[in-house]
């Protein structure tokens, strides 16, 4: 190892919430001029770790070094006049302010008590040259794109003087040209002495621009390792630990299809409203539809318009041989669709209601608030929901915010369920949960497909598609380019797709 | 033009609009008497409303004001009148108790995270509790100080500019330069554009929201002190339900209610604005007085819906971000 | 630690108030909870405080409702303006069908309601502002059918809505206690309670579960506007007369602190309609409390604001927070090892 002064080291940090402990001793290393991946499952304790980093959280053990001197940073700005800088993914910049004064705000160059908005205008469109943003910095924030917004966060950041850069999964709405030229700024700000942490679930990215990963796994530092010296299915292994196995029997398996004729949902050269062009696939009773592409290609974008969220402006989207087009979840409901959404806390789960209601709210829905669900009925609808789906929670009456995110994603496809749909939409349905809670989803979808319901699944994970779908539809820049079926369906085809122009 | 300029040129070309209309209706209607005599008349109302523009940019809410108007009318007509203090001695005292009035419910609001509205809701009923404690009857103020302010001015083009009209003058450009060109200004900003990326950014919060409040409050009692003037006397029920017209006056002048966007010299207009109709009304001699409230309800009414209508400029980005 | 958890319950708080409030009643003057039948009538002081909280407890109703929606509505004082208004004008006039009278002052309740409702849930207007409108421009239309006269009238039938009987009870009391019950059964034995809360936790969600998550919210709004549709006609009949400026003045802000004090969030969520009930009585027993003690009615407002700024901290968390670290602090003076094994 080369001898790089540690801009940041962590020792030994400990973190736990209502006794439940997130980081155990976990240790970090930044060096100055270095570009740090730090990796993990959802729920591995990576937001923790940034949050104590950043002071909006404390520590209950260990030290933070910064430099040569022990911090405890108290509030996010504590940390930034240390010198500890993070940007995140949703951009925390403000809206309605311009850009240079988001850049200069509560730091602002003032004469006889005067912002002078001049030097601002000008130091702004300054900095940002050296980011090759050339615009115009007295316009709102809110008119720009969000990798622009992105940027300028970042400017912000190393313009306060940041030693320590954090991003925190800054690429998830970008797109390709945008990463790049990211990417071209964060080697420039590496190579003039930033300490950068690149938080991210891209592989990819992380062995196109890192120099070091650290992995975490359960709150614990699994390692640290230079990434050249990393194979990609070590890094994976050290990420999923030993339950890599509970998904290594998911392999391939291909539902068996329904009859050509019985063609239960058709689209037809459909355009969208929200952008989505191209859009021609049939589907049949028991088939599963993987949607995929990159974040951003289209694919929740199809789950919007089926579910009446977004409506169809030019083709034709036929349902068992009727022209259908939804306007509202509830038309869509009423015709036996169902949605998983892709957000769970903001879209999925009604807190602080308990599981209870959460589970009954859909059925209940759909038989209107006048004829209620007797108390009798209600427990043996939930008890059998919780049973079926394997839903841990000791009490049924217990807000369904204090449930982890795999058992509140079984309690949304329970609640679906329960209305029992033809057709079953589910949008990034294993985000953020745990691996066990994971395999059992997937496990859900098999036998949901078996009993004959229609599934069209958006997913992110590729190998999770493969090992579910009988079609997968292939989108990218909101484009449908094409469809791999049956057997065709494999990791590789399905990325090759993905990656290259058909 | 940027979108968010848009709703204060609304207000801007409403104001001229109903100027015309008037002075095409009646003559000496847009005369500069006329006008001067809105801004004296409605100064207590736009120094209020100033206050309120901030709250309301901030993204709160400050239901007191009517009430600390009285307060301090009261409050300042029985340290003349009673203890026999001087005018200039009694005014900041005032001004102190105002102030330190608003630090205890921006305090309470930032500190125990309650709501604006129902902590300035009780800050109501608390100032027009203590105003009629101090006293029920109204208390007439015969100070000579009294008079040689209230007779202090000048008259431009046949209109009077009284001590009233400085001030107000004079507060409005304090207001101008704390919005654009102060640190707060911008903190107030941004506590209503996103409050948790504001936190992010280093906003200090505690201070920022107290700060808010206090300068409501301190604007509210120095109004307070303004219609003292103007009535000569302190009274426990002057102002009631002056926070509505506040509120009213800041939504006329173009400011979201949502927080974040909006300008000072907006509220000035929607004063102005609200002082026209009033004096249209008078004008007009066979429309009772009740249809001012009535058409102030549905100027406010008509400038909410239209905002709704522009905010796809603003406000959905704001929403998404 | 279990004096905090007892703080949790959400009954505990509000019934421990209205307990001391009627408390301090029975020391500073037993005759308070004195009941006398007479002429068929009951009377006393606790009679007074049922009938006299009957249209703060009636826009209370309505109002959790709202509340529970994330919503608020400031126009029911004037709406209780012009219920009155309208209702007094009729009796003026040549209509002699005291149902029919009824019926139109429901239907100004309603009109009022949907237009609250529909700027709050279809033009998507803070319901703050939305509903601003009409507190503002409410009395106005009251003052301009009253022509800006209290309009009076004589009319015993209508009159008694306000100052008749019962089944032994004041009608006001009656009447508000079948609508609290007609609205708790429609609330509870349906699944509209339900529907509510969930609008209010969570609309978005809502709407992707198929809840009419819109007309929802107009329908709370619309049954805010009926419940201070009855009140106005209460209040009215009370005083043989509508007053556009004075009828109902400030009784929003009452109603919007009974749901508070009963223990509901303003940002909307969880409601009950009986804590609100209660939260009522606090307000109205407390305002008798400071009558019967002697004390100046001036103080009346005074006291009043600084018990809701009371009962705001003690539901606060954050206070909860800091009380318990408090006497985390002292215990651990007592005897450090045990608190480092507990956390």
């Amino acid at each position: 190892m080369t001898a790089r002064p540690a801009a940041l080291q962590l020792n030994k940090i400990c973190k736990s919430f209502n006794r439940v402990s997130v980081l155990r001793s976990v240790d970090l290393e930044l060096r100055a001029g270095e570009i740090h991946a730090l990796l993990g499952e959802n729920g591995a304790g990576k937001s923790t770790l940034i949050k104590v980093m950043t002071g909006a959280y404390s520590a209950d053990g260990g030290e933070i070094i910064l430099g040569d001197k022990t911090i405890s940073p108290q509030t996010p700005s504590d940390a930034q006049k240390l010198g500890i800088s993070t940007v995140y993914q949703e951009v925390n910049l403000l809206p309605n302010l311009s850009v240079a004064h988001n850049l200069y705000l509560g730091r602002e160059p003032r004469r006889f008590g005067c912002i002078q908005w001049k030097k601002i205008r000008a130091r702004a469109t300054e900095l940002l040259k050296r980011f090759d943003l050339d615009i115009n910095v007295n316009e709102p924030l809110s008119s720009y794109s969000i990798a622009v917004q992105q940027l300028v966060a970042i400017a912000r950041a190393v313009d306060c003087s940041a030693k320590v850069l954090i991003l925190d999964e800054p690429t998830a709405s970008l797109d390709a040209r945008e990463v790049a030229l990211l990417f071209r700024v964060m080697r420039d700000l590496r190579d003039s002495g930033v300490a950068i942490l690149f938080v991210t679930h891209f592989l990819d990215q992380v062995y196109e621009v890192t120099d070091r990963i650290t992995i975490l796994r359960n709150g614990e530092r699994v390692g640290t390792f230079a990434t050249n010296a990393l194979p990609r299915n070590e890094l994976v292994a050290h990420m999923l630990g030993k339950e890599l196995h509970a998904l290594e029997h998911l392999s391939h398996h291909c539902p068996p299809a329904g009859r050509e004729e019985d063609v239960l949902l058709e689209a037809d050269s459909v355009t969208i409203a929200n952008g989505v062009e191209q859009l021609n696939f049939k589907a049949r009773q028991g088939d599963a539809i993987g949607l995929a592409g990159l974040l951003g290609s289209g694919r929740s974008e199809i789950c919007s318009m089926l579910f009446g969220l977004s409506h169809v402006t030019s083709g034709k989207v036929s349902l068992a041989g009727k022209e259908f087009r939804p306007n509202s979840p509830a038309a869509a409901i009423k015709k036996g669709f169902a949605l998983c959404p892709e957000d769970r806390k903001t879209e999925g789960i009604v807190d602080p209601l308990s599981v209870r209601e959460n589970l009954l709210l859909a059925l209940q829905a759909q038989k209107g608030w006048w004829r209620p669900i007797r108390a009798q009925q209600q427990k043996a609808l939930v008890d059998e929901a919780i049973r079926a789906l394997k839903i841990v929670c000791s009490d049924a009456e217990k807000p369904i915010g204090q449930l982890s995110g795999g058992n509140q994603q079984k309690v949304i496809l329970a609640r679906w369920l329960m209305t029992k749909p033809q057709i079953f939409i589910l949008d990034e349905p294993t985000r953020g949960i745990d691996i066990g809670a994971h395999a059992e989803i997937l496990e859900l979808i098999r036998k949901l497909c078996a009993e004959g319901m229609t599934l069209i699944v958006a997913s992110s994970e590729i190998e999770e598609l493969v090992a579910f779908s009988n079609k997968v539809i292939i989108m990218r820049d909101k484009k449908m380019v094409g469809m791999i079926e049956g057997d065709a369906i494999t990791e590789n085809s399905v990325l090759s797709a993905i990656a290259t122009p058909v | 033009m940027s979108a968010r300029f848009i709703p204060v040129v609304v207000t801007a070309v409403l104001f001229l609009a109903l100027l015309i209309a008037g002075s095409l209706q009646f003559s000496g209607f847009a005369s500069p008497r006329v006008l001067l005599n809105l801004l004296t008349d409605n100064s207590f109302l736009a120094i209020m409303a100033l206050g309120m523009t901030f709250v309301i940019l901030s993204g709160g809410i400050d239901l007191s004001v009517g009430s600390v108007l009285a307060l301090s009318s009261v409050l300042c007509a029985i340290l003349v009148e009673k203890h026999g203090w001087h005018p200039l001695q009694a005014i900041p005292v005032v001004l102190i108790a105002g102030a330190a009035f608003g630090a205890i419910m921006g305090a309470l609001i930032h500190v125990y995270k309650l709501q604006p509205f129902i902590v300035t809701l009780a800050g109501m009923f608390f100032a027009r509790g203590l105003a009629t404690v101090l006293s029920e009857q109204s208390i007439p103020i015969t100070h000579s100080f009294f008079d040689s302010v209230n007779n202090f001015g000048f008259s431009v083009l046949g209109g009077w500019i009284g001590s009233a009209t400085l001030l107000l003058i004079v507060v409005f450009a304090f207001g101008l330069w704390l919005a654009h060109f102060t640190r707060l200004g911008g903190y107030i900003y941004a506590l209503g554009g996103n409050s948790t990326s504001a936190a992010l950014l280093g906003v200090p919060m505690g201070l920022t929201t107290i700060s808010i409040y206090t300068l409501s409050s301190t604007l509210a009692a120095l109004s307070g002190i303004v219609y003292t003037f103007y009535t000569a006397s302190g009274y426990a029920l002057s102002g009631v339900g002056m926070e509505l017209d506040a509120i009213a006056a800041v939504v006329i002048g173009g400011t979201l209610l949502t927080g974040g966007y909006g300008y000072v010299l907006g509220t000035l207009l929607g004063v102005m604005i609200m002082g026209l109709i009033q004096t249209w009304i008078s004008f007009h001699g066979s429309l009772n007085s009740w249809w001012t409230k009535i058409f102030i309800g549905s100027l406010v009414l008509a400038f909410i819906i239209f905002q709704r209508g522009i905010s796809a400029g603003f406000g959905t980005k704001k929403a998404k971000i | 630690m279990r004096t905090i958890q007892l703080f949790d319950s959400r009954f505990l708080l509000p019934v421990v108030a209205l307990a001391l409030i009627l408390l301090t009643n029975l020391i500073l003057s037993p005759e308070f909870f004195h009941l006398e039948f007479k002429d068929g009538r009951l009377y006393g002081s606790l009679v007074d405080v049922l009938n006299r909280s009957a249209p703060c407890a009636l826009l209370a109703i309505g109002m959790s409702l709202v509340i529970a929606t994330g919503g608020i509505d400031l126009s029911v004082g004037a709406v209780i303006a012009i219920t009155g208004a309208v209702c007094a004008n009729l009796l003026n006039s040549s209509i002699d069908s005291i149902s029919l009278i009824v019926l139109a002052g429901l239907f100004v309740g309603v009109v009022a309601g949907a237009v609250n409702g529909g700027l709050v849930s279809f033009f998507g207007i803070q319901p703050i502002v939305a509903t601003l409108v009409l507190m503002v421009a409410g009395r106005g239309i009251a003052q301009l059918i009253n022509d800006g006269q209290i309009v009076t009238f004589q009319n015993p039938a209508f009159a008694s809505i306000g100052v008749g009987s019962i089944f032994g009870l004041p009608s006001p009391v009656v009447i508000t206690l079948g609508i609290f019950l007609l609205a708790q059964a429609f609330v509870r034995l349906t699944a509209m309670g339900l529907f509510i809360e969930a609008s209010g936790c969570n609309p978005k969600a809502s709407s992707y579960i198929g809840i009419p998550v819109r007309t929802i919210k107009w329908s709370v709004y619309v049954m805010s506007g009926l419940c201070a549709a009855v009140a106005g006609m209460i209040i009215t009949a009370d005083i043989h007369g509508a007053d556009a400026n004075n009828a109902g003045l400030w009784l929003e802000l009452d109603a919007i602190l009974a749901v508070v004090l009963g223990g509901a969030s303003l940002a909307g969520g969880r409601f009950s309609l009986p804590l609100t009930l209660i939260g009522v009585l606090i307000i109205q027993a407390m305002t008798t409390t400071i009558i019967m003690s002697g004390i100046d009615p001036k103080f009346n407002l005074l006291i009043k604001s600084l018990i809701i700024v009371t009962v705001l901290l003690l539901q606060s968390p954050i206070l909860r927070g800091q009380i318990r670290g408090f006497f985390a602090r002292k215990h651990k003076a007592e005897n450090s090892a045990v608190v480092e094994s507990q956390s």
